[in-house]
């Protein structure tokens, strides 16, 4: 029951492109021929083809890492409507991811639910704290936005921490896998395609509101509120509806998340794992959802691939992240040309 | 049809402020159909919060606006956008980034029938041909006076029955003033009723037909445009130089 609808009209959309590209910038070139309809077709299927195919190749190590990895493509998109798509800044995004999780462990755990039957509940949570968050913070701009979500954050892990009902401090463990038609799904791969179906989902929800009115409404409210309210926007319900948004994508996430590693606490949730998601989306490129995609495989793989090198890996990690940050300041992926 | 359908928009007593500033201390304004209503006064004099107050973008703390009879006081601006009254801000507010297309499809946000806003933007292109013609380009991009001529087609997107501009002559070179107000006129002439803030008075009281002299928050002078043009208190003190 999302506030928006769908009028995706792709082709007027390519209309729009601006046409001419600067032919020295060759990243812009390959976003221009992943740009065509046919090679993004065949682009994205031969990238779900490797997916599919990974675990017949990877190791168990990589399989657990992927599946990590595809988490956050789900977690960064989410975020990335908050703040790529509607401009808004959110520091605690953990909190929707953390409501999903906690609510899946809760009813399945303290009141014996069936799994699917916790994710209806689990979404309506993550939309009613999405408008808990969004009300409030719908006067304010930049920074105070920034304190009011860190506090949103922090709230939310310290009552996870303090209530029974939450487990305190040692958090829920022997979430049940969940079944399905028979089928039990417990082992890595198994996760790691249920998480490989969740991005897929992720990434197909977020080109199609893209393309839709209230993408359009997100779109104009970032850039310039004021002309969208003259213009017949009511800025409002469209900035609601970037936080109801988000915080569905992000306890789909949490849903997940948990039942896959069977355990949580509240320490899942930190301020930290906040800030890695806006990283990985500012890092891709915001708003642009292939550069969100590439952010959140950085993050995830990044420290991973470093990890030879020790104790120096983070330092190192967070070199590059600077180094890029200097070189490409609004993202990896390349903006629309002007 | 009465003499009082006539009247587009009527504002009566209205006050508004920013924190503990009282910025309008009660004005009255009333802008007919067909009608270029002009507000002229000095920086600070409320120009600009009286357009924003009438669109919604301030609060009105007292007073009534109406809109073809219809009290408008505190209705959001969205709103009020939609049922016919437009605010073209100052400073134009054209969109970073966007083209001049997409710019444009702002203004037609509210309708929802592609024909139809296809349809509105063939009328903004036949009336502005430059802006077909850089279509594709940035918006922000263009020069002062396609920016305006942008800003006024993503307002006509809109259909509005009452034009709220504020300043569209400002940072223009003398000669696109000229043009601009040129413009002004053919949406007039085109139907649409217009409230028109305009820092250079003696531009817009040569196309007005009436006009409000705002001094600190209040109505100084009223007269028709004719008259003001006439006064040489008006020209000493708002004509200038």
């Amino acid at each position: 029951m999302l506030p928006f609808k769908t009028a995706a009209r792709r082709a007027e959309a390519q209309d729009n492109d601006p046409a001419p590209a600067r032919p020295l910038a060759g990243i812009t070139q390959l976003q221009q021929w992943f740009g065509r309809p046919a090679t993004f077709r065949g682009a994205m299927a031969g990238i779900v083809l490797l997916l599919i195919l990974g675990p017949f190749v990877f190791s168990q190590y990589i399989t657990v890492i992927m599946t990590n990895a595809l988490l956050y493509v789900v977690l960064c998109l989410g975020l990335n409507v908050v703040v790529g798509k509607a401009g808004l800044l959110d520091l605690g995004y953990a909190a929707f991811f953390a409501v999903g999780a906690y609510t899946t462990g809760i009813l399945t755990l303290q009141f014996g639910w069936n799994f699917w039957a916790s994710i209806p509940v689990a979404l309506v949570a993550a939309a009613i704290s999405g408008v808990i968050i969004g009300g409030p913070t719908l006067r304010l701009r930049s920074d105070y936005l920034a304190i009011v979500t860190l506090g949103f954050g922090e709230i939310v892990r310290f009552s996870a921490r303090n209530l029974e009902i939450t487990g305190a401090a040692s958090g829920l463990s022997g979430i049940q896998q969940p079944r399905l038609f028979g089928w039990t799904i417990d082992s890595a791969v198994d996760f790691y395609y249920v998480f490989v179906v969740l991005a897929i989902g992720a990434v197909i929800a977020s080109i199609r509101l893209s393309d839709s009115r209230i993408g359009r409404a997100w779109l104009y409210v970032r850039h310039d509120e004021d002309a969208a309210e003259a213009m017949g926007i009511n800025r409002v319900a469209v900035k609601l509806a970037a936080y109801v948004t988000g915080a569905i994508y992000g306890a789909i996430g949490g849903i997940f998340f948990a039942v896959n590693l069977g355990a949580i606490s509240p320490e899942s949730f930190s301020f930290e794992q906040s800030v890695l998601i806006l990283m990985a989306v500012i890092l891709g490129g915001m708003g642009k959802i292939p550069g969100v995609i590439l952010g959140a495989f950085i993050i995830v793989l990044g420290p991973e691939l470093l990890r030879d090198l020790g104790e120096l890996r983070l330092l190192v990690f967070a070199i590059g992240l600077l180094l890029i940050m200097l070189f490409r300041p609004s993202g990896i992926w390349p903006g629309r040309t002007q | 049809m009465s003499a009082g359908s006539d009247i587009l928009l009527q504002v009566e007593g209205l006050e508004a402020g920013y924190a503990e500033i009282k910025a309008l201390l009660g004005i009255d304004i009333e802008l007919r159909r067909g009608q270029i209503v002009t507000l002229l006064g000095a920086n600070g004099a409320g120009k600009t919060t009286t357009l924003k107050t009438i669109s919604g973008l301030v609060r009105a703390t007292r007073g009534t606006i109406r809109l073809m009879g219809e009290d408008i006081t505190g209705t959001p601006a969205h709103q009020i956008a939609r049922m016919g009254l437009v605010h073209v801000p100052e400073g134009r507010h054209i969109l970073r980034g966007l083209t001049v297309q997409e710019n444009l499809e702002l203004g037609a946000f509210a309708e929802r029938s592609a024909e139809t806003r296809r349809r509105q933007m063939d009328e903004v292109f036949d009336l502005f041909p430059i802006l077909k013609e850089r279509r594709k380009q940035d918006g922000s991009l263009l020069s002062g006076g396609e920016q305006q001529m942008l800003a006024m087609g993503r307002a006509l997107m809109q259909k509005p029955k009452v034009l709220l501009l504020d300043e569209p002559s400002m940072g223009l070179a003398p000669k696109l003033v000229t043009e601009t107000m040129k413009i002004v006129k053919r949406l007039n002439e085109a139907g649409t009723s217009i409230l028109l803030v305009e820092q250079n008075a003696r531009v817009a009281l040569r196309l007005a037909d009436y006009g409000y002299v705002l001094e600190t928050g209040r109505i100084r002078m009223e007269n028709t445009a004719e008259k003001l043009r006439e006064d040489s208190s008006i020209i000493e003190a708002y004509l200038g130089e």
